[in-house]
């Protein structure tokens, strides 16, 4: 029996877990899942039975009443590997269950089999790398790289189940007290269509002006490598990468990027990369689908006259 | 007041993953060598805390020989002293890693007194674990939040931000506690060359920690297939301006 942290929004599960899922079911059966607050329809996705858990206390998140809950469910039901998303929230709470139950976590794996011990293949570097490696437990605790795995739908009879956690005044310490919105104008860059990225190629913080014309004329996000905000030019929330956002828009068009291994792990989702760069060896033409070699502060431009022309 | 940050030595990567030849590690002759970036926030964090409120900073790492670079880089940042756990094997699990840190964590405070906040990346660049400061944290009984981009002290308590859903989520948790941050937190400053000359004269303590076995055992490094496609090339200079705005309407983004 295999235990899945779901993580929901608004009683609609996130694609992380549907794939966490997925990757669970090739594992083992049968599939419990964890739904905390409001239930969650996974009669698609091959779950034998949802435990929903409400708790007063729960309206905000507490990630170690959330860890205390998903460990005594796993307890209760014997289960034989616990699984979640390796999302920021889903490996937060594993490491969580992993220290109280003095159990190995594996994070952000893409593939896994049955032991003793478990073998599996997980993701180092942001993904540019994998490690294979054993895990040594006789209950196997698991998170799935986001995207890593495609959703496939399974039909199952799922019964609900509600239950109200014993939960301790520690473990409700830490909990979101507030949220913030910082939602400015423009497009979001983890869901923009298309981003437009700049890498030390630009040159200066003025040279950004060309990005963002033609990030204006495409409906497109303005992106950049860490190179570029590490020297100030642009702030970190442009930043794409290993260590900013992970993107994965239709096109990419990364402009003066070399395509270090860290810049990659941000922008491998794309659909397509076009990149624009004066050295045709740089590392980026081996990761894109289009390429321009020349100058880009002539190149940009001129894709931006070209597209003033046509419209 | 006083602040611990945990920093890991990682490699700079470059374009390329090339492995050693046992495929057990990332072949590092022609690499250099840096902290883990998200840790060179937690350096800086910890710095500034300490202008502020006046105390003491402490960088530890656990690491090769070599690691003292990067404990030489933190202190050139303006962390007072360092504590080096000095290992032989190159992968030491999130466990073991942990549970060394513990015991010098303990040490360290039997001697100092308590740290008011203990600073960890969220996860490291290489191997990604993303638990060892919520391991650390739950043995020392301390709270921990993770992932942060903003960090403030409050009186006793210390004010948290995450970034969440086109905003940010705000925990505000009693010291002593564990945080762990991302790279954005703060931008980290270059060292002065004083900075560097003091650096070379603060103290380290070195130990040699004993390495509990690996439950989660790394078996081989593999690079994953897809690199090494070829870009079709649309053109050189501004002449390919027309070919990309027709690759832009073939795909239904112009």
């Amino acid at each position: 029996m295999l235990l899945v942290l779901v993580e929901q929004t608004g009683g609609v599960a996130s694609d992380p877990s549907l794939q966490t899922l997925t990757l669970a079911r090739s594992f083992g059966e049968p599939i419990h899942a964890l739904v905390i607050g409001s239930a969650v329809d996974l009669s698609h996705h091959g779950v034998a039975v949802t435990h929903v858990a409400v708790h007063d206390e729960l309206d905000s998140f507490a990630p170690d009443a959330w860890a205390a809950i998903l460990g005594q469910l796993a307890d209760r039901l014997g289960a034989g590997a616990v699984f979640a998303a390796g999302t920021d929230r889903g490996n937060d709470v594993m490491a969580r269950v992993a220290a109280r139950m003095r159990l190995p976590l594996a994070t952000n794996c893409i593939a896994v089999a049955p032991g003793p011990p478990v073998t599996l293949t997980r993701q180092r570097w942001g993904g540019s790398l994998l490690e294979e490696a054993r895990l040594h437990s006789a209950r196997a605790l698991i998170t799935v790289a986001p995207h890593s795995v495609p959703i496939e739908p399974a039909r199952a009879e799922t019964r609900v189940e509600r239950f109200t956690p014993q939960l301790k005044e520690q473990e409700l310490v830490v909990h979101v007290a507030e949220h913030v919105s910082t939602k400015g104008g423009g497009v979001s860059l983890a869901e923009a269509k298309v981003v437009v990225s700049g890498g030390r190629g630009v040159g200066s913080k003025e040279g950004f002006a060309i990005i963002e014309d033609l990030a204006g004329l495409l409906g497109a996000a303005v992106g950049c490598s860490r190179v570029v905000t590490s020297a100030g030019w642009r702030p970190h929330t442009d930043q794409v990468g290993q260590t900013g956002t992970k993107i994965a828009p239709e096109l990419y068009i990364a402009c003066g990027i070399s395509g270090a291994t860290q810049h990659m792990a941000g922008c491998k989702a794309a659909k397509r990369i076009l990149a624009i760069n004066s050295d045709a060896e740089a590392p980026i033409m081996l990761n894109a689908d289009y390429a321009v070699v020349g100058d880009l502060k002539e190149i940009v431009p001129a894709i931006s006259a070209e597209l003033r022309k046509r419209k | 007041m006083r602040v611990l940050v945990c920093v890991k030595r990682v490699p700079f990567t470059g374009g390329k993953m090339v492995l050693a030849p046992d495929s057990m590690a990332l072949e590092t002759r022609h690499l250099g060598f840096t902290i883990s970036p998200h840790e060179e926030c937690g350096v800086e964090a910890a710095v500034r805390l300490v202008e502020v409120n006046t105390g003491e900073s402490v960088v530890l790492t656990l690491g090769p020989p070599e690691a003292i670079e990067q404990l030489r880089d933190a202190m050139a940042l303006g962390i007072d002293r360092a504590i080096h756990l000095q290992t032989e094997s190159a992968e030491w699990d999130p466990e073991a890693t942990a549970a060394a840190i513990v015991d010098a964590i303990g040490a360290d405070e039997a001697a100092s007194g308590p740290f008011d906040l203990i600073f960890f990346g969220n996860e490291s660049a290489d191997s990604g674990g993303y638990q060892v400061g919520l391991l650390v944290a739950r043995a020392l009984g301390r709270p921990a939040v993770t992932g942060l981009k903003g960090v403030k002290v409050e009186g006793g308590s210390v004010r948290c931000e995450q970034e969440a859903d086109g905003g940010r989520d705000v925990y505000v948790v009693p010291m002593p506690a564990v945080l762990t941050v991302k790279e954005g937190l703060n931008l980290p400053r270059y060292p002065s060359v004083p900075g560097r000359m003091r650096a070379g004269r603060k103290p380290v303590a070195t130990s040699a920690p004993t390495q509990a076995p690996a439950r989660l055992e790394m078996v081989r490094l593999v690079v994953p297939p897809g690199q090494g496609r070829r870009a079709e090339v649309l053109g050189s200079g501004a002449s390919a301006a027309p070919a990309v705005v027709e690759m832009m309407r073939k795909i239904g983004v112009a």
